[in-house]
């Protein structure tokens, strides 16, 4: 990728301290975010995925903590930055929206309130002139009268309109970056579809790049340009979209595919992936999807790098380097 | 039909009352089933599908009586269940059991797996005591668990080990018909395509039929033979599951296929975006239900409520529909009203429509 990169992950590391004893939520973690573009963030729950995105805008709380790695953010490593260097992008250059819009508004403020709060710490803006801006901002993202609702409560308001609210604050400084944590995984599909287009149009408008955390693989192929595909902390396989659905790689990428149940073609039958993630404290030393990969052999036991493949993709597997001697024949299901 | 079907509802109606005022009288009802019918056969699957606050779950519910539904017949195998004392519907209930969406809130935490599927043999008094052990060990093979497990406690076992666990639990009693309330909505996708295959094994094997309740219509279209769509507490549209998906007749079965993300990059459906949110279920629209929503709708469908039954009888099989234009629709003889592709002008209407009636609103006050 020779495109400018707005967000360059080297080698992330976060864990938590519990009982003496770390979880490795974010193992070495490795992205770039291309200007203007959409990274996707694929995985399970317990991948990291959103430990690492908490970890972008230095929101990891005690017992976690960001024990190495870079966050280069327009070339500035975040995990290095002043903590108020740290507030000014926040909410201001980089934005993130939450999965759930009624834990994530406050309840005893009105939306205009919330709304013109951003306004007053970032910009200065005063009363008046913040809740002009709070209602042009509702009516960028197509919330109906927003002159009536600027006064209103979040609990008057539907899901979807809550997390149109949400997005309108994320969006309220015009960020740089913003970053979508499972955005539409609360809604019904209508709504979904709504704040999808929603967010890319907004996209467009003002030039922004996304990092978008999901753990629906339709999601991804609809909004996404890159795609990173996590498991138990680590990036296994980095593509861009296009070539992560027809050609994936890693075996993990592959079983995901395999044991999704499609609604836009009949399938016979689903391949799922045998077992579970390995526990924390069980974390196999050699590459974590080893024990529920059907083409583990013993060189597996050993980590495998996140590599270069020819076509300019990484994967995290031997299966792709010159080391392995057995097949190389990782095959989506025939459709 | 030519054989009895195993389940067979008529008109089953939700009302749940709505406590206010003073005196804590009822004040409206929400009306969260509205009068559907529907039957399943032996050995099928039924799927029930629809947004939330559709009355889905509710229906699920009010089958097995888990809230007493206000009206309507709820027959299984011939016999009225909504007539059965509380005895007999308990024993009823070995027959038709339900797993639920959340395995961590649906298992007693101080149970193990051991105790908890003996008491549901015990409450049934299915399985003599001394085979009893055998048979749980028997059970849990039969879901995917280890022998070794059986001692061990819910919070031991992953989010889809606790889902075999709720189905050990279904199956322990020997039902014929399991309801599936959501039951594989909590689960990541690998884990899920186990369950999902797991349910599918589990009736072929045991001969079981499923009502299957869910929003996911990937989910659906892989383990359903027929598919229910309903819409604020209506059945839209029924058919088999082939038909509904390659030739969906109702507008908002259309819109909610359009609206699923395809899992992948080059097709882009294109979309029907809805008008709104979803009305409230307490003061329901006249006539259809979604001509609010309706890109079609017309007066007509502001008044008349439609029918649910064939329209198209071309189509091989069962597929009934409840709307008025179905068939000029799918012929192109029936326009949409209004740009129903462009997400943006949609929104910009809703906020004209809105502002005008803030306007009316505002005028009124002021006289």
């Amino acid at each position: 990728m020779s495109e400018e990169m707005i967000l360059d992950i080297q080698d992330l590391r976060t864990s938590f301290f519990v009982d003496s004893n770390e979880v490795k939520a974010v193992d070495g973690v490795t992205f770039q975010v291309p200007k203007g573009k959409t990274l996707g963030i694929v995985g399970e729950s317990g991948s990291g995925k959103s430990i690492s995105a908490l970890s972008v805008l230095r929101l990891i709380e005690s017992p976690g903590e960001i024990i190495g790695g870079s966050i280069k953010y327009k070339g500035e490593d975040l995990t290095k930055v002043k903590n108020s260097r740290m507030r000014q992008i926040r909410g201001n250059e980089i934005s993130m929206i939450f999965q759930e819009p009624m834990t994530s508004l406050n309840p005893t403020f009105t939306i205009g309130q919330q709304l013109r709060e951003s306004y007053k710490i970032h910009e200065g803006l005063g009363k008046k002139a913040g809740t002009k801006r709070a209602i042009e901002m509702l009516e960028l993202v197509g919330i109906p009268s927003p002159e009536k609702r600027v006064n209103q409560y979040p609990f008057e308001l539907s899901g979807g309109m809550r997390q149109r609210v949400m997005i309108a604050m994320a969006l309220a400084c015009k960020p740089e970056l913003l970053i979508a944590d499972e955005p539409t995984t609360a809604l019904d599909v209508t709504i979904q579809a709504q704040i999808l287009e929603l967010i890319k149009e907004l996209q467009e408008e003002i030039g922004m790049s996304v990092v978008m955390i999901t753990h629906d693989l339709g999601v991804v192929a609809e909004t996404c340009d890159y795609v990173a595909v996590m498991y138990a902390g680590k990036v296994v396989e980095f593509a861009d979209v296009y070539t992560l659905f027809e050609n994936p790689k890693h075996p993990y990428t592959v079983g995901l595919l395999n044991s999704l149940p499609r609604h836009d073609k009949a399938q016979d039958e689903l391949i799922p992936i045998k077992g579970n993630v390995p526990a924390p404290n069980e974390m196999p030393s050699g590459c974590r999807f080893a024990p529920r990969c059907p083409f583990a052999s013993d060189i597996c036991n050993t980590l495998p790098e996140l590599e270069v493949q020819e076509d300019g993709n990484e994967v995290r597997c031997w299966i792709h380097t010159e080391q392995w001697d057995g097949d190389k024949e990782v095959q989506l299901n025939a459709k | 039909m030519p054989s009895k079907p195993l389940l067979n509802v008529e008109n089953l109606e939700q009302h749940f009352p709505i406590k206010g005022g003073f005196l804590g009288r009822t004040v409206n009802h929400v009306k969260a089933v509205d009068g559907i019918t529907f039957s399943i056969d032996k050995g099928e699957t039924v799927a029930v599908v629809g947004e939330s606050g559709c009355g889905k779950s509710t229906t699920g519910r009010a089958i097995l009586r888990l809230d007493e539904p206000t009206a309507g017949k709820v027959e299984f195998e011939g016999q009225d269940v909504l007539a059965m004392s509380k005895d007999e519907m308990r024993k009823m209930r070995k027959d038709m059991q339900i797993i639920f969406q959340d395995p961590y809130a649906s298992l007693n935490p101080r149970k193990t797996v051991r105790q908890t599927l003996w008491e549901a043999m015990d409450i049934q008094k299915v399985v003599p005591r001394k085979e009893r052990n055998n048979r749980i060990i028997e059970l849990m093979e039969t879901v995917g668990l280890q022998k070794h497990q059986i001692d061990r406690y819910p919070h031991e076992f992953s989010g889809g080990q606790r889902q075999r666990i709720g189905i050990a639990r279904a199956l322990s009693v020997n039902p014929k018909l399991i309801i599936c309330d959501e039951a594989v909505s909590a689960l990541d996708v690998s884990i899920q395509a186990q369950v999902l295959n797991l349910l599918k094994r589990l009736q072929r094997e045991l001969g079981l039929t499923y009502l299957f309740i869910s929003h996911d219509l990937g989910v659906v279209r892989h383990i359903a033979d027929r598919i229910i769509v309903m819409y604020l507490g209506k059945i839209v549209e029924v058919g088999d599951t082939e038909s509904i998906f390659e030739n969906p007749q109702h507008p908002y079965t259309k819109a909610l296929l359009s609206a699923i993300p395809v899992p992948d990059p080059r097709k882009k459906a294109q979309r029907i975006f809805l008008r709104g949110d979803v009305p409230s279920p307490i003061d329901p629209p006249t006539g259809c239900r979604f001509h609010t929503r309706c890109p079609f709708a017309t007066d007509y469908c502001r008044t008349e409520q439609p029918v649910l039954e064939q329209k198209d009888t071309e189509t091989e099989g069962f597929h009934n529909v409840a709307c008025h234009y179905a068939l000029d629709i799918q012929r192109g003889k029936h326009d949409p009203q209004y740009e129903m592709y462009n997400v943006r002008e949609i929104l910009d209407e809703e906020g004209e429509d809105a502002a005008t009636e803030d306007k009316a609103e505002y005028t009124k006050t002021e006289k």
